[in-house]
């Protein structure tokens, strides 16, 4: 492990966010959930009812991807992030019922930010279409829920080592605004 | 008459799905390594080398660089005096899709329809385009067109009176609301001319070019290096996280247009820029 880098392991707490601040490239360990579009819509419409959740968001990632079908001997196929802003309506809800952190691609809106700040969480950014290298610290994957939604099904993954930047922290950064302001020559 | 039958359509349409996501191009992996020669941005460095670590993997272990396998996109050109027999060309086209994305382990992301929104699980139907070209042959391109750039991408019937600097302007704005959405580092392709369809279609087409190719007139060779310069200027950076590479190209297609219009479209792609070609 690189010494820049910083070895995190779920459920995140507290103290683990605050000391996450953006640019901080983590190595991600223990157990992390998927979700993308249509088991967020699922996710939350139960929420609202009051009905069972397929997992406790408290103190959970939830890592926004919809992996390719695992080649016989692998956990589970190339596994890169999805575009993030699709959440945006689905996260705050989640951020707060305790989930801690969202792991995708691109920028989320300042409703997430804000929500990250308020319940001390972070956003991560995984390399986007980076999916075969990003499955090598996927141990295990196992359907938990939807499995009719096939790609889009809520998984329980076991990773180890899983490289991710923090985007959005606790302190209302945003790495994205700072990182292009930057490097823009216009 | 030249005739071809369907049976030998399908097999070479299901490699291709496989091979054009597992095996990323030369040209796009050589681009890519410039570019990480050239990034100042440490951050943006380093997801450059893990987008070429990525495709080292991919390539080596026969995976899909990366999950999103696309929309399965063909360009079909066939040939005048060909007669296809034995099914449908396009019947044969998606079922070649069907075997590919199941063989080859690719995920399945095409919905039945829009609103409905249930998965046909088997990543057709494909979304194809013929052309009638004189010739006995058949040439079948196929392109793996990702989500997450395709909804980066837009077409705006522009006025004649904006001209070309409305043009410039409407790329390098369309780039940079797209941020980080679309994974880059970015190839950019521009559609001008046609009509509403055809504009977008020109774009879509112009990402089949060769990253590093010049277009084939020099005011259009101009213009695309002009854009990718500028383009390049914004700092988005890979991912979106700031940087110097942005784009790795930019295309642009033109084609003849009505007196009253000015139809231009962006059409977004990703570096994982998956295109193969077959010629039967
Ligand atoms: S935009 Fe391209 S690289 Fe990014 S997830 Fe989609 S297909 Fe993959």
């Amino acid at each position: 492990m690189a010494d820049d880098k910083i070895r995190v392991t779920t459920p995140l707490t507290d103290e683990v966010v605050k000391k996450l601040k953006i640019g901080t490239q983590v190595l991600i360990c223990g157990t992390i959930y998927t979700g993308r579009d249509a088991a967020h819509k699922k996710i939350t419409e139960s929420m609202k009812k009051g009905e069972p959740l397929p997992f406790d968001p408290k103190g959970q990632i939830i890592y926004f991807v919809g992996p390719a079908p695992a080649k016989p001997g692998q956990a589970i196929g190339s596994a890169g992030p999805t575009t993030s802003y699709r959440m945006n309506a689905y996260s705050p809800m989640l951020l707060d019922a305790g989930l801690k952190g969202m792991i995708g691609k691109g920028e989320m809106s300042e409703e997430v930010r804000d929500k990250l700040k308020q319940h001390l969480g972070c956003y991560f950014l995984a390399i986007g279409g980076a999916g075969a290298l990003i499955a090598k610290s996927i141990r295990a994957a196992e359907v938990i829920a939807y499995d009719d939604l096939g790609p889009e099904a809520v998984r329980k993954l076991t990773v180890e080592d899983f490289p991710a930047i923090v985007t959005f922290d606790c302190y209302g950064g945003n790495l994205f605004k700072e990182g292009i302001a930057k490097y823009s020559r216009e | 008459m030249r005739e071809i039958h369907v049976s030998e359509v399908i097999p070479k349409v299901r490699s291709m799905c496989m091979d054009a996501n597992y095996y990323l191009g030369e040209d796009v992996l050589g681009a890519l390594k410039a570019s990480y020669k050239s990034e100042e941005s440490p951050v943006g460095k380093g997801i450059l080398g893990d987008i070429i670590e990525n495709a080292r993997i991919a390539h080596d272990q026969q995976v899909p660089m990366c999950q999103d396998t696309g929309f399965a996109v063909f360009f079909v050109e066939v040939g005048q005096d060909v007669h296809v027999n034995g099914g449908s060309l396009s019947d044969a086209i998606n079922e070649g899709v069907r075997q590919g994305y199941k063989d080859g382990y690719l995920r399945k992301s095409i919905l039945g329809d829009p609103i409905k929104r249930v998965n046909t699980k088997d990543n057709t139907p494909a979304v194809i385009t013929y052309d009638i070209v004189p010739g006995d042959k058949l040439k079948i391109i196929f392109a793996a067109k990702g989500g997450g750039s395709e909804n980066m991408s837009e077409v705006r019937m522009m006025k004649p009176s904006d001209g070309v600097e409305g043009l410039k302007a409407f790329v390098i704005d369309r780039v940079k609301r797209s941020g980080g959405n679309p994974c880059p580092p970015i190839i950019v392709g521009v559609g001008v001319g046609g009509t509403f369809d055809k504009c977008a279609q020109l774009a879509k087409r112009s990402l089949l070019r060769e990253v590093g190719s010049k277009h084939r007139d020099p005011f259009y060779a101009d213009l695309e290096a002009e854009l990718l310069e500028k383009v390049n200027k914004i700092g988005i950076g890979p991912q979106g996280l700031g940087g110097r590479t942005t784009a790795l190209a930019v295309f642009i297609e033109a084609y003849p247009c009505h007196i009253a219009s000015f139809p231009v479209s962006v059409n977004i792609q990703c570096h994982a820029a998956r295109h193969k070609e077959v010629v039967i």
